[in-house]
């Protein structure tokens, strides 16, 4: 994808659709974390306490970021953990390739990361001769097959076992084809059982940075995210810097909220406290741990008062499950490493309105994602702020890309929208001359798309203005 | 009648039933009327801004509630036969107007605004009683109505209360339509697609009417039926109440 | 030999940055956590037991005195060749008795004494079973809590294909914020920490529930009363 020109979201969307399977697929999965994460939430009170919770813990965080992200540095290093800062994916990459070479490392083993994939990491190792094994089942599984994840939480949600039984067999090597998931994961144990135990370096995300005690924590179900950062003899750890909370009494209420939103459980296999690297006397865990704190645009996200609340973010995934149009396109389609509802404000924040900008219009504002967010971010609210920066009237866009939209003939049609709304007389003759098209609207424009899937709508004769004046309502 | 209940209530028609549904209008009026209000309708309304104010033109918008704001300008409840205007006014007129000169205005205007059906309901604890012949209805609520407003429980209250109306319920009852407004048109194909399943999910009830209290979904699908050539019935829920029971 | 990438431009770059940015002003607003529950002992056990095992942990409750037994038998059944411990680690000694009782039928007993670089093949490979202590745990959760220590690594608990963790149940809490409060976790953190659950698990392919995937394949929590 040229990274000067706008991706072409109506080409993926218009694939996305026309794929059967993939819609069936996502449907299905979204159907199934929809209900558990109902079922693991059963209170319905007891959980809008704890989104409030939730909200108010990052928001405290928010308020104190550099200062907890300050105290987060003390006592990592206090700890023996080396505090590493980017600020964009370049500076990050190349920390991450300097720790490699100094540790004549060629393979590095990783725990699942979004972070990582923002970074566009394993492409960047690659081309200096690095090879970054996805430990992940899910990321396994599209690594092997050149993919990216198309889900924050389940990466390849989008795939049947079919096609991972193919994708094993070409291209794991001595692999028989087996559609039994048993046997795939079997397989996937094997083949990385060696690659942990043998690799040098291991990378993995952070769920939550702590800043009172300097702890890195992290969330799985699988173990791999614990043989990375236990196994290697040096562990790297990567994060955005919005991750910082500021206690660890925060932390219980968080990690229901992600564990419940995220895959519907009351907590994951393992939750992973890591404080410091092997100390004397301690026969294993890495002998180094560096913490590299990403900024890539979220300090500028973090300037605006309103659009803040896009740091909130834990991660969880579940505005993906509930969004109405996730579900018909997959994460794919989105072509940035975020999809779905946060994906469509954290990407033009990001990238710029003007590249990615396109993706607040993917939304009917239906307002399920804002329902569900474990810490109440107001995903719509922030989807029509985008809208008024891409327009940018008041002069006054932070996002970069601000007003990229502005155009003549759009802001004619509003402003005739806005005189015929505050003119009477004129609201009326517009709806008389429509009334008077019946159903002969000219199937223009607009007028044109809705048609091709439904009648047009039929203007009355007499509006209801009229029938009111008609029927003698008072009229004061 | 009560002497806690306001003698007039003003009654916002909302441009698309204005404009598409204005005998859904003159039922929700009746229906009002019924219970011995005075609905007053002021001439001079017209939209409540969503649909500006959900494209990104936030300054039109502003200019159209403004408008709203003055012409309502009596202390009466305003009564609205859509969660998605009722929604805009009350929760979004507010931040609106913040830190300017209209801000006490909108406030004020925003307590005043009721949905229909919760109108109907929790203050007018209205009954009716149904005089139609046995039907199987199936209810679509709006995306506001069900979110922002939470007053879809009024509606189906009103549904339950008529005895020869079966209610079978959507699988999907509160996935969105695809409406969205302007999001039928910026990104027709993901709205085509939405509208399509709910469509789906309403021939597989067996119901012959489909009912919602949004002239936007009501519009979206009953357009999407017809093309499709079924033969269900889309009526917004006023008119459907009204024609049951006439008010009684 | 270079330094790693140390740019304090850039971290000078982004603090300034977030200190300029007016997140100061940031409204917090009041908002209380739900309730927690407070449970008897028998019950902690009956709601740690009915967590644990619906993600297909076994779990078996025994008199305090009577775990090295339960031990001993589940090994016999089992069929264990090697089973790592650490044996000055609260339970090994125990350990260390039981099997001088009668080590009849018994797996070998491994002792985590090397440093993982000379042991990393044995404990990938040979090792059945590893028995380890566990710190609490946790009843509204659902988890074992455990602070590896030199004698009792980390490996322990994620390596070996199954994992025996021996819970005292005065030792299990309400909640994680009680556990962190009664032991004062603030005041410090070990190197690692951990909450177990359960067999290592994943749903990736086609939400298909297997276990034993990257860490044990079974998890054994021996609850001494």
């Amino acid at each position: 994808m040229d990274a000067k020109t706008r991706f072409d979201f109506k080409s993926n969307i218009d694939a996305a659709l026309k794929d059967q399977q993939l819609r069936r697929n996502l449907r299905n999965a979204m159907d199934i974390l929809v209900d558990k994460r109902q079922a693991v939430f059963p209170d319905s009170d007891e959980l809008e306490q704890l989104r409030a919770a939730g909200n108010a813990i990052k928001r405290r965080a928010l308020k104190q970021l550099p200062r907890l992200l300050e105290q987060l540095e003390v006592k990592c290093s206090q700890n023996g953990i080396q505090v590493h800062w980017a600020e964009d994916t370049t500076q990050a990459n190349g920390i991450v390739l300097d720790l490699m070479h100094r540790h004549h490392a060629t393979a590095v083993v990783k725990g699942k990361s979004m972070v990582s994939e923002e970074m566009h990491l394993n492409h960047f190792l690659e081309e200096k001769g690095i090879e970054a094994v996805e430990t992940d089942l899910g990321e396994f599984i599209i690594q092997l097959n050149h993919e990216t994840p198309s889900h924050i939480i389940v990466p390849a949600i989008h795939k049947n076992k079919d096609e991972v039984a193919a994708i094993f067999h070409e291209k794991l090597a001595d692999t028989p084809y087996t559609e039994d998931v048993e046997e795939l994961t079997a397989i996937a144990r094997q083949a990385l059982r060696k690659r942990f135990a043998g690799t040098t370096v291991g990378l993995s995300g952070v769920n939550f940075a702590i800043a009172e005690t300097g702890t890195l924590l992290l969330v799985e179900n699988e173990g791999n995210g614990r043989m990375c950062t236990t196994a290697p003899d040096v562990h790297i750890a990567v994060m955005g810097l919005e991750k910082v909370v500021e206690k660890l009494s925060d932390v219980p209420p968080l990690l229901r909220l992600l564990t419940g939103s995220a895959t519907g459980q009351i907590v994951t296999t393992y939750v992973n406290m890591i404080t410091s690297p092997r100390k004397k006397g301690e026969k294993d865990g890495p002998k180094e741990v560096h913490l590299v704190i990403l900024d890539n645009g979220r300090s500028r996200i973090l300037a605006d008062p309103q659009l803040r609340q896009t740091l909130l973010c834990i991660r969880c995934g579940t505005c993906l499950n509930h969004c109405p149009v996730y579900v018909r396109i997959g994460g794919h389609a989105y072509g940035h490493v975020y999809p779905g509802p946060i994906g469509k404000i954290l990407t033009p924040q990001m990238e710029g309105l003007e590249r990615t900008g396109v993706l607040v219009t993917a939304s009917s504002l239906c307002g399920a994602c804002g329902e569900v967010c474990p810490v109440k971010i107001p995903i719509p609210d922030l989807i029509r702020r985008l809208r008024n920066e891409s327009y940018d009237q008041e002069k006054a866009a932070v996002v970069p890309g601000g007003g990229y939209k502005k155009n003549l003939a759009e802001t004619m049609v509003w402003k005739g929208w806005e005189l015929a709304n505050r003119l009477p007389v004129l609201n009326e003759m517009g709806t008389r001359m429509a009334g008077a098209m019946g159903k002969h609207l000219p199937k223009v424009g607009p007028l044109k798309q809705w048609t091709s899937v439904r009648t047009a709508p039929r203007v009355a004769r007499s509006s209801l203005h009229g029938r009111v004046r008609k029927e003698g309502v008072s009229h004061e | 009648m009560s002497p806690d209940l306001p003698g007039s209530v003003y009654f916002f028609g909302t441009c698309l039933m204005d404009a598409v549904y204005p005998d859904a209008g003159m039922a929700a009026i009746r229906l009002l009327q019924s219970r011995g209000l005075d609905v007053i309708f002021p001439p001079d309304q017209s939209c409540c801004g969503q649909p500006a104010y959900n494209s990104g033109f936030i300054e039109e918008a502003r200019a159209v509630a403004r408008k709203q704001i003055q012409v309502f300008s009596q202390p009466y409840p305003i009564v609205v036969p859509s969660g998605s205007c009722a929604g805009m006014m009350k929760h979004h007129y507010p931040g609106l107007f913040a830190g300017r000169k209209e801000e006490a205005a909108a406030r004020r205007f925003a307590g005043r605004v009721y949905e229909l059906f919760e109108y109907l309901v929790k203050v007018l604890n209205a009954t009716f009683e149904d005089r139609g012949d046995p039907v199987t209805v199936t209810w679509h609520s709006s995306c506001h109505a069900l979110r922002e407003m939470n007053v879809v429980q009024y509606a189906k209250a009103l549904i339950r209360q008529l005895k020869n109306v079966t209610l079978v319920e959507l699988l999907r009852e509160t996935e969105c339509c695809g409406f969205g407004g302007t999001f039928a048109v910026k990104q027709p194909a993901i709205s085509a697609a939405m509208v399509k399943d709910k469509v789906e999910d309403i021939r597989q009830t067996g119901a012959s009417t489909l009912l919602a209290g949004d002239c936007g979904c009501l519009m979206n699908i009953t357009g999407a039926m017809a093309h499709e050539g079924m033969a269900i019935d889309g009526k917004h829920l006023a008119e459907f109440l009204w024609e049951r029971t006439n008010g009684r | 030999m270079n330094k790693p990438t140390y740019n304090p431009t850039a971290r000078e770059r982004i603090l300034s940055r977030l200190h300029a940015s007016g997140t100061r002003q940031t409204a917090v607003p009041d908002a209380p956590l739900p309730q927690e529950p407070r449970l008897e002992r028998d019950e902690k056990i009956e709601r740690l037991t009915a967590l644990m095992t619906a993600v297909r942990t076994e779990i078996h409750v025994v008199e305090a005195d009577a775990w090295p037994k339960k031990l001993v038998e589940l090994a016999r059944e089992r069929g264990w060749k090697r089973l790592l411990y650490g044996p000055k680690s609260p339970i090994g000694p125990e350990i260390q008795a039981a099997w001088s009782a009668d080590a009849k039928g018994l797996p070998e007993r491994v002792p985590y004494l090397q440093a993982v670089k000379t042991f990393k093949k044995d404990l990938f490979e040979t090792i059945d079973v590893a028995v380890t202590s566990a710190r609490g745990a946790v009843a509204d959760t659902g988890a074992v809590v455990l602070w590896p220590t030199p004698d009792e690594p980390r490996l322990m608990s994620l390596v070996p294909p199954v994992h025996v963790a021996v819970l005292d149940a005065d030792t299990i809490y309400d909640s994680m914020t009680a556990m962190m409060t009664a032991e004062n976790w603030a005041a410090g953190m070990p190197t690692n920490a951990l909450l177990i659950s359960g067999p290592s698990k994943t749903a990736d392919i086609e939400f298909t529930l297997v276990f034993g995937v990257h860490g044990p394949k079974e998890l054994i929590i021996i609850i001494r009363k």
